[in-house]
């Protein structure tokens, strides 16, 4: 998902305050900053909601790519809108990790030089105007199979961010939707377009779920603690089953010959993505890996002297006030 | 000296006349910016008439672990609540 493949820590607290938090945890209480918590906890925590305000701020990479690009006056202003949410996002869960105790630098830094990751999809270039299309419908589709349950994570701050997102992803998701539906019924041009950007996506989205359940290995604890609340396979079936009938009414060809729909299961069989090339693209060998770190170390540093410059005013002001009083 | 923005609660009041709410909070160089700021990342969809914004260390808070003596006392107290008082139905709305 946003966070794929997040550690889990181990706890090495005292026994009786691990279960009376877990209690806490089973009653459907919400932990607080301030309460006590296991240092696991904390550590998994810091990792996936970092993980997951990264993969905001980078996945304004892609999408941000077509803005100056776009087909009319009011896809670009739609698209900008998109974009600015993301950024929105990213710091909701920014300050949400920072609760943990961690400073929004330390989590940029750690972003910069690699020590933290964030969603495998957005090391994927966006080649046409139908990717915008695609990945709004696509990758915030699948997004949204993850964030609609955060909600209910255990820790509040988190849980408050995951509800504003949730209000606007749906935004996003029906704008992508739009913009690849009237490309799928344009001309024969435009609708093998819709149908390159499904095809290339499809398999990376899925990919955004996290491998499948028989390799994760840190899920158990992390879903007892509430803060990842389905498996991978539960959710990555739960987007193939809301999506294939969209693809369908597209009139687009389905992007996997193994996609049949299973009477006795009640859901659709699909292939698996080919899981050598998502582990190759979290190791940092996708198309777009190096262009995406390079493109935040430019702004970050591109941008260092205005944060130095806006601070070293405001503390001349607040000086020049003291002065004054 | 550390060249972090200070963090900023950010209390935004809605349209229909409530109070200012707690809706998260931001990093910012001063209040000017932590507004300018605020209307951007908590207001892009009208949802509010009125920003404030405090920095995050101005602000005192209770401890988790005065939970009890501090609102414990009030749970015995029922007949603060109108519900404890049985009001005959002749007597009509009160």
């Amino acid at each position: 998902m946003y966070a794929q493949m997040v550690q889990s820590e181990a706890s090495t607290d005292d026994p009786e305050k691990l279960a009376a938090f877990q209690a806490r945890i089973d009653a459907g209480e919400k932990i607080e900053p301030k309460d006590w918590m296991p240092a696991g906890y904390r550590k998994t925590l810091i990792r996936q909601i970092g993980q997951h305000a990264h993969s905001e701020i980078v996945g304004q990479l892609p999408e941000g790519n077509w803005i100056t690009r776009a087909p009319t006056l009011e896809r670009k202003a739609i698209l900008l809108a998109k974009v600015q949410d993301e950024a929105g996002h990213g710091l909701y869960l920014y300050c949400a990790a920072e609760t943990l105790g961690v400073s929004r630098d330390e989590l940029t830094e750690m972003l910069l030089d690699g020590r933290m990751k964030y969603s495998s999809i957005f090391n994927y270039p966006t080649l046409n105007w139908a990717d915008m299309g695609a990945v709004g419908w696509l990758v915030d589709g699948a997004a949204i199979m993850n964030q609609v349950p955060l909600q209910r994570t255990s820790f509040g701050p988190y849980s408050r961010a995951m509800i504003r997102v949730c209000k606007e992803e749906s935004f996003h998701a029906r704008q992508g939707f739009d913009a690849i539906r009237k490309m799928a019924t344009g001309t024969p041009a435009q609708k093998k377009m819709a149908q390159d950007a499904v095809n290339r996506l499809w398999f990376p989205a899925l990919m955004m779920f996290g491998p499948s359940d028989a390799d994760s290995v840190h899920s158990t604890q992390s879903m007892a603690w509430k803060i990842k609340m389905n498996t991978n396979d539960e959710l990555r079936q739960k987007f193939v089953d809301q999506t294939v009938p969209q693809i369908e009414y597209l009139g687009l060809d389905l992007p996997d010959e193994g996609i049949k729909w299973n009477e006795e299961r009640g859901h659709y069989d699909y292939s698996d993505p080919d899981w050598s090339e998502f582990f190759d693209v979290i190791k940092g060998n996708g198309p777009c890996n190096t262009d995406r770190l390079a493109a935040r170390n430019k702004a970050w540093k591109d941008g260092q002297w205005v944060r130095d410059g806006l601070l070293a005013h405001a503390r001349k002001k607040a000086v020049k006030k003291i002065a004054a009083e | 000296m550390k060249n972090e923005w200070p963090l900023w609660e950010i209390f935004i009041r809605g349209q229909h006349g409530m109070s200012h709410r707690h809706v998260g909070s931001l990093h910012a160089p001063d209040a000017e910016m932590a507004i300018k700021n605020a209307r951007d990342v908590y207001t892009r969809r009208n949802e509010g008439v009125s920003i404030w914004v405090v920095e995050a260390n101005h602000i005192a808070a209770s401890s988790p672990s005065d939970k009890g003596p501090l609102y414990e006392p009030s749970e015995s107290k029922v007949y603060r609540h109108p519900t404890f008082f049985d009001i005959p139905d002749e007597v009509g709305a009160m």
